[in-house]
Parts: structure tokens; C-alpha cells; sequence
């Protein structure tokens, strides 16, 4: 057991002008994470506390914060490796709904506007012959969790908000393979302007992703790949 | 356009709206998380189907998967629904790989299959150790794609609180708006349900949190019954502490589970002193709490699960996501130090009664995955085939609600009358204020009591107690005092609104436990029956339904 002091930004846009930090005093055992001790605090001291959960086991996404400074996925992190006081606030470049919690509509606008689906042909019995080499090419680009945190933590999405951001890059990364012969071309409104080109290439979504992706090597490779036709329409 | 209102945006709510949407009817998606947040994301091993890719499963056949399953269930599976689904199952998962689904793959280039417990052929196809993640996904690509066409529309965080029904007809649904707290009735042509598992009502489950089984109330609410539900799957080991999923894969590789002194003490019981850690979940997971039981546990609560002596590069390549999970939920590298392991809830086999067209008692009202019982598992789900029941019955259900709704009346007169007496009580809820118990006193007593009563071992004076708790807690629950009087993403009012589902599970779960004591030898004159509850008012009555055995008969289960 030991004692923390959290710092939690609370924010309620009915009733407060701007985002205010409180705090918290509680013990925890060896491997509470940052998400049992949001739990602890929302039943015991505080039950307006406002943050989301879903799997607690880092495989959905909904828990996505930051937790002294960085942004992190708060079922995953240990309360013990952060130090006695532990600052919390919601990720940065969404809207605040409540204390934690953010309106990722943005986010999800984004992911569509890439059209982030195969348009295929169901005729056939038989699947898609897609070799072990083919099918590792998408390593990498298949595993996001949508948790948000790259396009949080990318210094172009906070300035442009037309550029859809790293992890709708990834997605269009993933539907410009073509294991499947799908063609690219519908694809090519994503590339443009607000796409791949605004990447300033910070890396920012590579250093903080949970998963270990790259969105921004993903970026990389749809310019080499598309070179010359993404301008074309 | 006829409308299908779908509860839940896990894979088998996905799966019917790709159905609706496609005969042409629309699809509405309430879920209480964004659908791609649902449970089924982590899923991790497989799903079933006799694609015959591996080279050892050349000769199987949708009827040797359906043997398998019936086997499995111990017999109380009901025959034509597995017959369907195994014969469904190539069908689907190859139209899943055909949406982009990635699949891992075999030299040859076909999706790629492994054996799992209780199958006779390596059958489940995977995508890595991340098989629900990618099947989710997909599903949901492709939802945006009719999205863009306008057949279907989504309520993320949208909380459904009722089932609206009048007479012998379901309605529409009635839900709040977590963003506001404001509550709207819904008219529909169809209703499905699709709200996944229970997991929750126990203390330990591997179960995401918002597994409360809250939906399997809702058609519970709505006059529909419940089946089997006293059919609950429990893990040997789960993480101790958040008990999430220690995948049999480390055991398979030659992990030991250690008591306290360090001794193997699966050794010690007869059931499992040959087989030791390779003999049935169920079998590990019993001998685990006998050892606990007996002083041979740590901290009298878990055991360890030992991989050290398979050394690191070992674990590093066959087990990364489990050392993973260790390292970051538990703060122990397996390399190094032992695995602190315990049994946990894992699956619901049962759930709410429906027939093989997924229809319930009610006229219009459905129901498909983990929160209904088509009765594909009977007592015990074989891994994988709740994955392949999630999205073959998703599609059932959603072909028969567009079906039943293209010929249904347009918003019935009768639904907004219905439905304001139902909201009225709903509202009240956040404006009275009360005095009595909190609620995560109800939540952790339930829990407990669950995990107590009606885990692994269950005896008649233990499951009357337990039934005793729920019942004062059902009572108590009417007076429970929430303190949070926001309208914006009232997580506290959110959780009430699921405990008020949660006990009344936990009572069904009981009730039906209770009609079926443990009986070492096989009286399939007495047990070859289905429990079935009905809610009544809030005074359940219990009754017995025949099993379906049409493709063949029961036998003593021998591995
Ligand atoms: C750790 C783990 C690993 C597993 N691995 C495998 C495997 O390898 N193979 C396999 O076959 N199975 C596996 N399973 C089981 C399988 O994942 C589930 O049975 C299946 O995903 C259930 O899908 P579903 O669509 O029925 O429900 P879910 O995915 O749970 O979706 C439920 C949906 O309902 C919504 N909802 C619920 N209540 C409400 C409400 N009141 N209002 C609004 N929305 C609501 C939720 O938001 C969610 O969208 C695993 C399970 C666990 C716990
Ligand atoms: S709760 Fe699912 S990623 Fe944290």
C-alpha cells in the first residue's frame, strides 16, 4: 500500500468558465493502475468524477488521458511508476464534455472521411488467396485501437483542424494495401491537402501510441506509394 | 423505410445491422459505449468453422463441429440451432475475409486455423491473438459504408433503459442520452437485443466492466423468459487483481500452476494427477479452489501460474501478449517471477429464450450473442464458438426483425402512452433524493455473494442464502441514494440504472441453479431439460422446457 495525491482537472461546461485541478488523497495497492484509482476515487470520495471505461484491459480505446503530462491509456498504467502526486486531465485537441471525458466526434469524422471500408464482391465460395508476405504487410496497420491518443498528442492536428490526423491515416494506410485488388482511386480524396501532406513529421503519434504503431511511417509510405496520382482529382 | 432498433454494438448487433441494411430496411444502433468499445473487441483466440484449412483438418465437416459442440454442452444444446450454425459458420467467416478481415494466413495462403479445446480438427480461424478486434472492425468498416447510404444510423452513449411492449407486441425501446440525460422513446418496427454477457454480476470475471447484463433484463422487464441461465463458464486463470484472461496458451506451452510452498498441487487430486495442468477447464479450475479451500492458496485467494523454466526467449515468442498483460497489469515479468492466477467468471450460456429464428415470446422483439440463449452451448461453450454465435445468430436475428418490420404497423398508437408511464418511473429516479445504501455496497455484495454461491461449487444451502442476499438487495436497491444531480455523462446514475438489471440476473442465475443441484451421475430423465424464468412482476416462476435431440442422443462425456 501506498499513499497518492491526485490532481484531477474537473470541468462541467453547464456550470464552469474554465477546467479547475482537485485533489484527491488515497492509498492503493502494488498494481493498482491509474483506472482503479479513478474507480476508488469516483465511489468513495467523489461521485461526480466523470471518465469512460470499457475492457480495462488496453484492447478498446474509451480510457485515453493524461496522466503527468503524457498521454496514456489509464487501465494500463501503474499508479506505482508515477511518482507520489499523479496529474490528471483529458487528452488534448477534443472538446471537454465532463472533466474527463471528450467529444471525439472530430476524431470519428475523420476515420470516415477516409471511407474506411473494402467495397467487395461477395460472389464465390472461397476466400481471398492473401500470402503469409502479403498478409504481414499489414502488420502494423491493423492493430489501432482508436483510442485517440496520436491525434492528440500530434502538434498539427492541435493547429489545422481540417488534417485527419494520424490514426485515419493508419486506417488509409490499411485500405490502400491491396492484398484484395480493390482499387485505390476512391480512396485519393484522403491523400490530399488535408491528408499526408500536413504531416510535419514530429513523430509525436509513434512515441505515445499504446500499441507501438506508426502512423507516421504509415504517412511516409502513402506518399511513396501514391506519389503523383493522389493530386490527380 | 421500415426500422430495426438494434441494442448493442458488439459483434452480433453489427452483424444484424449488415443484414437489415442490406434486405433494405434502416438500422438504428443504441449502444451505451461507442460500438467499437463493445466487449467482443477482446476477444482473443478464434471462431470455430470447418474451413478444413490446417493440414490435421483436412477431414472435418460442419457435422463433426456440430458433434463437437453437442458433446461439449453436455447434451442440453438444442440440435437444430447448432446444426445451423456450424453449417452457417464457413459461409459467414469467409464473407467476413471477404470485408477485409485480416485474417492470419497459412503458407498457402488460406485463413489460418488452430486447434482448441473440445474440437476433434484444428477449426478455429484466427487473427493472431487478436481474432475479436479484427472481426469487430470489419464489421464496423463496413456499417460505415451503409452508414454513408443512410441505412444505418448510430447512438453512441446512448443508455437503453426499457423495452417497450403492449400485449403480446414489442413496441420500441425507450433510452436517455448519456451526453444529457434526456429520455426519449423510440419507435420500431423490430427490436433486437444483442447486449452481450453478464459477467459483472460476479467479482471476478474476465468480462469487460459494462458487462452487467442489464440487456438480458430488458427483455426480462418486457415479459420475455430467460433460459439456462444457472449455465456459467468459469476460467482456471485469470490475472489476480483485474482477472483478465490468462489465455490456456500458457499452460499449453508447459506453464505449472504452484501453491504456496511451491508444490504442483493439481498432483493432489485425483481428477487432475495425470493430465495435471493439460486436464479440462473445468476440472483446473475446481482443483484451484479445492487447493485455496484447503490453506494451499496465497493470501487464501490465488495460486501461481509458473513459466519461468520455459526461459525468456521462449515466452518472448510464444507468449508475448501474456507476458504483456503481466508486466503492465500485474507488474510481473513471467520470465522472472510467478503469475499470481485465480478462477473467474468467464461466459454466459445462458440468456434470453429465443427459437432458431431468434425471435422471443414477444411479437417483434429479437435477440442474438452473448445475451441470448439460442442454446448452441448448453452447459459449456467450446472456446471459439461464441465468436461464430455472435455473428451467425446476429444475422438470423436481423433478417428475421427486417422481415417482421416491413410488414409491421408504422408507430403504433398505443407506444407513446405505453411509453410515458415507463419514462415518468425512469426520471424519478434522478430526482428523488434518498437516504438509503449506496450503491457499490449492493454491487459489491451481489458480487460477492455470486462468487460465493453460485460459482464453481454450488450446494442447495448455499445457493437459498445467496438467493436470500439478492432478494434483501433487489429490496434495498429501491432505496439507494445517488448524490451526482448532473445531467452530462452521470456515470453514478449510469450505474444505478445497471444494477437495477444486474440483481434481477443475479436472482434468474440462482433460481435456475437451484433447480439443479449437482448429481454425479447422468438422470437425463430429470436434468436433459432447459430452466426457464419468467419475471412476472418480480416474483419469478420457474419452469422446465425439453431439449431439442434431433441429430443425436446423450452420452456419458469422455475425453
Ligand atoms: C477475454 C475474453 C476472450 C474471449 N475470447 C473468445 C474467443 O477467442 N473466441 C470466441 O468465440 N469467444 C471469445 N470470447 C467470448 C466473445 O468475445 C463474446 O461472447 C462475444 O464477443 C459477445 O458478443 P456480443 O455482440 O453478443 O456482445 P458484446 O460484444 O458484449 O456487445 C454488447 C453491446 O451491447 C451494448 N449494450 C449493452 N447494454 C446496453 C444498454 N442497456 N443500452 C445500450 N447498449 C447496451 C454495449 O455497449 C455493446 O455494444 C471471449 C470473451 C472474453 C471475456
Ligand atoms: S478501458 Fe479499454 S483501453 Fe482502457
Amino acid at each position: 500500500m501506498k499513499d497518492y495525491t491526485f490532481r484531477i482537472s474537473r470541468f462541467s461546461p453547464a456550470r464552469d468558465a474554465t477546467p479547475y485541478f482537485r485533489e484527491y488523497k488515497l492509498r492503493l495497492g502494488d498494481s493498482s493502475t491509474v483506472l482503479d484509482a479513478l474507480f476508488y476515487i469516483f465511489k468513495n470520495l467523489d461521485p461526480t468524477l466523470g471518465f469512460r471505461f470499457s475492457c480495462r484491459g488496453s484492447v478498446c480505446g474509451s480510457c485515453a488521458m493524461k496522466i503527468n503530462g503524457g498521454h496514456r491509456l489509464a487501465c494500463e498504467t501503474q499508479a506505482s511508476g508515477l511518482g507520489n502526486l499523479i496529474t490528471i486531465s483529458p487528452v488534448s485537441n477534443l472538446p471537454v464534455i465532463k472533466d474527463l471525458i471528450v467529444d471525439m466526434e472530430h476524431f470519428w469524422k475523420n476515420y470516415r472521411a477516409i471511407k474506411p471500408f473494402l467495397v467487395f464482391n461477395s460472389s464465390g465460395r472461397e476466400e481471398h488467396i492473401v500470402s503469409p508476405h502479403e498478409r504481414k504487410r499489414l502488420n502494423g496497420l491493423v492493430e489501432c485501437i482508436l483510442c485517440g491518443i496520436c491525434f492528440s498528442s500530434c502538434p498539427v492536428t492541435g493547429l489545422d483542424e481540417n488534417y485527419l490526423g494520424p490514426a485515419a491515416l493508419l486506417k488509409l494506410a490499411r485500405f490502400l494495401e491491396k492484398e484484395r485488388g480493390e482499387t485505390r482511386e476512391r480512396l485519393y480524396p484522403g491523400i490530399t491537402r488535408h491528408g499526408v501532406w500536413s504531416c510535419r513529421k514530429a513523430y509525436n503519434c509513434q512515441e505515445s501510441c499504446p500499441k507501438n504503431l506508426s502512423p507516421a511511417k504509415a504517412v511516409r509510405n502513402i506518399i511513396f506509394k501514391t506519389a503523383g496520382k493522389a493530386f490527380r482529382k | 423505410m421500415a426500422e430495426v432498433i438494434i441494442i448493442g454494438g458488439g459483434i452480433a448487433g453489427l452483424s444484424a445491422a449488415l443484414e437489415i441494411a442490406a434486405s433494405g430496411v434502416k438500422a438504428l444502433i443504441f449502444s451505451k459505449v461507442h460500438p467499437l468499445r463493445s466487449h467482443s473487441v477482446a476477444a482473443q483466440g478464434g471462431i470455430n468453422a470447418a474451413l478444413r484449412n490446417h493440414p490435421d483438418g483436412k477431414n472435418d465437416s460442419w457435422e463433426a463441429h456440430m458433434i463437437d459442440t453437442i458433446k461439449g454442452g453436455d447434451f442440453l444444446n438444442d440440435q437444430e440451432a447448432v446444426a445451423l450454425m456450424c453449417r452457417e459458420g464457413a459461409k459467414r467467416v469467409m464473407e467476413l475475409e471477404k470485408m477485409g478481415c485480416p485474417f492470419s494466413r497459412t503458407p498457402e495462403g488460406r485463413i489460418a486455423q488452430r486447434p482448441f479445446g473440445g474440437g476433434v480438427f484444428p477449426r478455429a480461424a484466427y487473427a493472431a491473438d487478436r481474432t475479436g478486434h479484427a472481426m469487430l472492425n470489419t464489421l464496423y468498416e463496413q456499417c460505415m459504408r451503409a452508414r454513408e447510404e443512410g441505412r444505418i444510423d448510430f447512438y453512441d452513449e446512448w443508455h437503453v433503459l426499457s423495452v417497450i411492449a403492449s400485449g403480446s407486441k414489442c413496441l420500441g425501446i425507450a433510452a436517455r442520452n448519456m451526453r444529457d440525460s434526456e429520455i426519449k422513446p423510440f419507435p420500431a418496427g423490430a427490436v433486437i437485443i444483442a447486449t452481450g454477457g453478464a459477467g459483472r454480476i460476479y467479482s471476478h470475471s474476465t468480462n469487460a466492466l459494462i458487462n452487467t447484463g442489464m440487456g438480458i433484463a430488458l427483455g426480462y422487464f418486457a415479459g420475455v423468459s430467460l433460459k439456462d441461465m444457472e449455465f456459467v463458464q468459469f476460467h482456471p486463470t485469470t490475472l489476480y487483481g483485474t482477472n483478465i484472461l490468462i489465455s490456456e496458451g500458457a499452460r499449453g506451452e508447459g506453464g505449472w500452476l504452484l501453491n504456496k510452498d511451491g508444490k504442483r498441487f493439481l498432483s493432489d487430486y485425483p481428477d487432475s494427477a495425470s493430465s495435471m495442468e493439460m486436464a479440462p477447464r473445468d476440472i483446473v479450475a475446481r482443483n484451484i479452489i479445492k487447493e485455496i479451500r484447503r490453506g494451499g492458496g496465497v493470501e487464501d485467494e490465488y495460486v501461481y501460474l509458473d513459466l519461468r523454466h520455459l526461459g525468456e526467449e521462449k515466452i518472448q515468442e510464444r507468449l508475448p501478449g501474456i507476458r504483456e498483460l503481466s508486466i503492465k497489469f500485474a507488474g510481473i515479468d513471467p520470465a522472472k517471477e510467478l503469475i499470481p492466477v485465480q478462477p473467474g467468471q468467464h461466459y454466459t450460456m445462458g440468456g434470453i429464450d429465443v427459437n432458431i429464428k431468434c425471435e422471443t415470446g414477444l411479437n417483434g422483439l429479437f435477440a442474438a450473442g452473448e445475451a441470448s440463449c439460442v442454446s448452441v452451448h448448453g452447459a459449456n461453450r467450446l472456446g471459439g464458438n461464441s465468436l461464430l454465435e455472435a455473428l451467425v445468430f446476429g444475422a438470423v436475428a436481423g433478417k428475421s426483425a427486417s422481415e417482421y418490420a416491413e410488414g409491421a404497423e408504422k408507430y403504433p398508437e398505443a407506444f407513446l402512452k405505453e411509453s410515458e408511464a415507463g419514462l415518468k418511473e425512469k426520471t424519478s429516479f434522478l430526482m428523488n433524493s434518498r437516504t438509503g445504501k449506496s450503491q457499490w455496497d449492493i454491487w459489491e455484495e451481489m458480487r460477492k455473494t455470486m462468487m460465493e454461491t453460485a460459482g464453481i461449487f454450488r450446494n442447495r444451502d448455499g445457493l437459498t442464502k445467496g438467493l436470500n442476499i439478492i432478494s434483501r438487495l433487489i429490496g434495498e436497491y429501491d432505496g439507494i441514494s445517488l448524490s451526482d444531480r448532473g445531467g452530462v455523462m452521470n456515470m453514478e446514475l449510469y450505474w444505478a440504472e445497471e444494477l437495477r438489471g444486474s440483481l434481477r440476473v443475479a436472482e434468474a442465475v440462482l433460481i435456475g441453479a437451484l433447480a439443479r443441484e449437482d448429481f454425479p451421475g447422468r438422470d437425463d430423465e430429470r436434468f436433459l431439460k432447459h430452466s426457464v424464468i419468467e419475471y412476472n412482476s418480480g416474483s419469478p416462476e420457474l419452469s422446465l422446457k425439453d431439449v431439442d435431440v434431433s441429430y443425436c442422443s446423450p452420452a456419458e462425456r469422455r475425453y
